[in-house]
């Protein structure tokens, strides 16, 4: 990890160290939730990814859009969503995001730009692309940020919208969560060739970066953010990362396609949080104690979420009918 | 139209009443955008877009490249954050390869996000068979969306109404898919000036009778107004509707034309099994107004099969004015 003006950014580090504790402990509770037979439907962890959403989020505003992907919780806490609604979308809640007509898989935030999970892999890429347009045209300076897995560059919408984004320098930046899998295929199964070469093959610039270190994240996305709000987007970043559970929660034992060996190893050498926990504390930003005391106050202010969401009420069942359209 | 013309009426091409719209659109309103296959320089696979571009320019114009799915996902987004984008496909047979972006996200992300947002999405599909131009370049495939909650599908007949429900279409807040059949492009009507709307799930009575009731869209209402003529002269009288709008459907004027007739005769391009018609005749069945039929209800719909090339056979595999014929006197006769 690098960074200079440590000091100097004492409050930038300490909020993405919080962020990033807030999804670790949100993917907790939910694992629970679901394990629990509590939480209808399925559901996909987030955790392991943390300094991918948070790096990245943090570089921008709120009015600055971001699309989801179904493993989006932790792109909605970056992005600035509060724990009580978000759990009350997973339980499907009338007080959730979506009056718990989206669940999971597509819990957005419109407060804080987040346009929505998408439980169709790649989905979402025409909307950030179409997003971005609209910043063009109606020349605001504020920056789409497509987030996709690497699975999802197997669809061919990516390299159509890619294409009209290159063509008309649109203000988005594609972000590849590599997590090594595609579902249940390991991605060098599905994935011939690189996959920047392939939005280098529109003109688009684009990058590889260590997914698991926030500091990087933050500091290329910062710098391309800039450049798309001048006018030279778009960009492409492959983010190196892994996810610590299974496709969704119900994955458990999935030694045949994932070595234990090799989940233990990210885990024990490369967890985002554990990495940023030393460097804070090495460069004399935070002491052990001060963190420490952050994750207790994370973790109780999710119990309370918790609580709160399971004792909140359903929506009506004649609101099945509401929302289909405006009237 | 069968009313009769007076000269000083203005009349204008389908083709032009739509690109009116447009013009009138794109010229009050910043938000509105055109999005298509060569709808630039070019003006359209069908000139509909014609020279809007040199008024408007190519930010207001925009050609997109052959990418259905890419150009629909695009103006789905556009529209979700506060743009009103046009949607242009070539022919609507290649909505098949938008379907994910137009069923899985504008129709649905209204209700997904419980009411959280607005997709304001026009989309328009060249659509029908006539034009010797075979099995992927003629389908009418109304029904398809129509089965899909959260869009409307309407499908204008008239000059008139062409300009009318696009303008409605841009008011509406949700996406609208609208149907323009491509042989309807060069007819000629009355088209009122200036900025003026058709409501959407509206029908129109058309021509006024007594004795069957045909329920038609599209060209398809052409065709029935034509076979109305020579049936009035044969003693059978026509209500004809024009649905307009296939989602949401108008029942009220359906059900209202089959109480005064007690006959029915559907007839729409769309393949028959599964279509327009079987909705409208669905309709009629769960209704009172099935107590009011004096014969079965009679659907005329495309044929099962795709769109053949040769004229002769393309005729064939849609209604034409002898089989409304046909179907209006045995109806009539109680031959059914």
């Amino acid at each position: 990890m690098s960074a200079s003006d440590n000091k100097h950014n004492r409050e930038d580090y300490l909020r993405m160290y919080r962020q990033m504790v807030r999804i670790r402990t949100f993917e907790d509770n939910a694992n629970q939730l679901y394990l629990s037979a509590k939480m209808p439907g399925l559901t996909h962890m987030y955790s392991g990814e943390e300094a991918v959403a948070v790096g990245i989020c943090e570089a921008l505003t709120d009015s600055d859009r971001i699309t989801s992907t179904h493993r989006g919780h932790g792109h909605c806490v970056a992005k600035g969503a509060d724990f009580q609604a978000m759990f009350c979308e997973l339980l499907g809640k009338e007080e959730g995001y979506c009056r718990g007509k989206g669940g999971s898989m597509h819990i957005a935030d419109q407060s804080h730009g987040n346009l929505g999970a998408n439980a169709i892999v790649g989905g979402s890429m025409g909307i950030a692309t179409g997003s971005a347009l609209r910043a063009k045209l109606q020349k605001s300076d504020d920056v789409t940020v497509c987030f996709f897995g690497d699975g999802a560059t197997a669809q061919g919408l990516l390299y159509e919208v890619m294409n009209m984004a290159a063509l008309w320098n649109l203000p988005v930046i594609y972000a590849c969560e590599n997590n090594g899998y595609s579902e249940y295929t390991a991605t060098a199964e599905i994935a011939a060739g690189s996959i920047t070469d392939r939005a280098r093959a529109f003109g688009i610039e684009a990058f590889e970066v260590d997914g698991q270190d926030v500091l990087a994240v933050n500091e290329l996305t910062r710098e391309l953010t800039g450049r798309c709000r001048r006018g030279e987007g778009p960009f492409f970043i492959e983010l190196q990362t892994y996810r610590y559970h299974g496709h969704h929660v119900g994955d458990i034992n999935r030694e045949y396609y994932r070595p234990k060996a090799e989940e233990k190893d990210w885990k024990e050498s490369r967890d985002p949080i554990e990495k940023f926990t030393q460097w804070l504390t090495g460069e004399g930003i935070a002491s052990t104690d001060e963190l420490e005391a952050m994750k207790a106050e994370i973790s109780d202010d999710a119990a309370s979420a918790v609580d709160y969401a399971l004792k909140a009420k359903y929506p009506e069942t004649h609101e099945v009918d509401m929302h289909v359209f405006a009237d | 139209m069968s009313a009769e013309k007076s000269p000083e009426l203005r009349e204008l091409s389908y083709a032009e009443a739509i690109r009116e719209a447009m013009d009138i659109a794109l010229g009050s309103d910043p938000r509105v955008i055109l999005m298509g296959e060569d709808i630039g320089v070019y003006g359209g696979a069908f000139q509909v877009t014609g020279d809007l571009v040199h008024k408007y320019g190519t930010d207001r114009v925009m050609d997109t490249p052959i990418s259905e799915l890419g150009g629909a996902g695009v103006a789905v987004g556009a529209a979700l954050t506060g743009l009103r984008p046009i949607f242009e496909f070539q022919f609507s047979d290649f909505a098949a390869l938008a379907m994910e972006q137009i069923v899985n996200q504008a129709a649905k992300v209204r209700f997904m996000l419980g009411g959280a947002v607005s997709v304001p999405l026009v989309m328009r599909f060249p659509a029908g068979s006539g034009t010797g131009a075979a099995a992927q370049h003629s389908q009418s495939i109304e029904a398809w969306l129509g089965h899909v909650p959260g869009l409307k599908v309407v499908q204008p007949s008239t000059p008139e109404d062409a300009k009318g429900m696009l303008l409605a279409a841009l008011d509406d807040p949700d996406p609208v898919m609208i149907f323009e059949h491509k042989i309807l492009y060069k007819m000629k009507g009355h088209v009122p000036e200036g900025r003026y709307t058709t409501p959407i799930g509206k029908a129109a009575v058309r021509r006024e009778g007594k004795d069957v009731s045909i329920v038609a869209t599209s060209l398809m209402v052409h065709k029935a107004l034509s076979a109305a003529d020579q049936l009035a002269s044969e003693g059978i009288d026509c209500d004809v509707i024009d649905l307009r709008t296939v989602r949401p459907m108008d029942r009220e004027t359906v059900l209202a034309s089959v109480r005064k007739t007690g006959r029915l005769i559907c007839v729409y391009e769309g393949v028959k099994t599964l279509g327009v018609g079987a909705e409208v005749s669905a309709m009629v069945a769960e209704s009172d107004a099935f107590d009011f039929l004096d014969a079965p209800i009679v659907r005329l719909g495309g044929s099962e099969s795709p769109i053949p090339y040769n004229p002769e056979l393309e005729k064939a595999v849609v209604p034409q004015v002898p089989d409304i014929l046909e179907a209006a006197r045995n109806i009539a006769k109680g031959q059914i």
